[in-house]
């Protein structure tokens, strides 16, 4: 399975008080494969995974992660943002061990 | 004139290839090598943590099945900084790590793969120290192998 799409969705919470935040909940399409797992001919399917993602409101960097092969397949994060406002930008990227990468971009509802 | 294009076209290419090289170091290669959750944070200079209860870790006590476990984390110690999160019996404990820059709750919740009954410890960095929780879970299925 290669990796594909994602999809995202931010959210306002707390309604507005001062403990308000946004809820940055994200979908990855990506095998997250272990390099531990064999296809149906025995032969070792090799590691592939996300290793960096980066979370950006409104063009500024909040969250940095790196992860391992030992988060799910297609993984779902859910990030909290301080604060935030209806029609903030949220983007987040990801790049794997092969160099690939993908990003998805979401205005804050 | 060629000559001006091509190294234009040269200058292109070589920031293109440079751009996710320059990412992927950002990615601690020995920490999330490292094969016991000690060697882990000792390359994440994060050893001697003390416990702390204001670490929340909200997941199953038993997870039927190992392949995906949610795992929601909260650090309730003012000016948290990172967490960090590794299955101690994983055959590569560390599992991720976030780094939480002004703007963000120090939280997050995720899916991760164990592949047996294990303590998960989260690691909370703030002000230079850190703080660190555990919360066992059990595993009926493994999800590493398979």
């Amino acid at each position: 399975m290669a990796a594909g799409p994602m999809k995202m969705r931010a959210t306002l919470a707390g309604g507005g008080t001062a403990a308000s935040y946004t809820d940055v909940r994200v979908l990855m399409t990506h095998p997250m494969e272990t390099g531990q797992r064999k296809d149906a001919d025995g032969k070792i399917i090799p590691l592939h995974f996300i290793q960096n993602l980066t979370v950006k409101v409104n063009g500024r960097t909040v969250v940095e992660g790196e992860t391992s092969q030992a988060v799910s397949r297609n993984p779902v994060f859910t990030f909290r943002i301080k604060g935030g406002a209806k029609g903030d930008r949220i983007e987040v990227s990801w790049l794997d061990n092969e160099g690939q990468s993908n990003k998805t971009e979401a205005a804050v509802a | 004139m060629n000559h001006f294009r091509r190294s234009t076209l040269l200058a292109a290419a070589a920031a293109l290839l440079l751009k996710p090289l320059a990412a992927l170091a950002a990615w601690n290669k020995e920490a999330f090598g490292a094969k016991s959750a000690a060697d882990a944070l000792k390359s994440l200079g994060a050893s001697g943590a003390a416990p702390s209860k204001d670490i929340v870790i909200e997941a199953p006590q038993i997870a039927e099945n190992g392949a995906v476990v949610p795992i929601e984390i909260q650090s309730n110690i003012p000016g948290t900084t990172a967490l960090t999160v590794l299955i101690e019996k994983n055959p590569f404990p560390l599992a991720s790590r976030f780094t939480f820059m002004e703007g963000a709750l120090p939280f997050v919740k995720l899916n991760v793969k164990m592949g047996e009954t294990s303590d998960v410890r989260v690691v909370a960095q703030a002000g230079g120290r850190s703080y660190t929780a555990t919360k066992e879970i059990k595993v009926t299925i493994g999800g590493c192998g398979g």
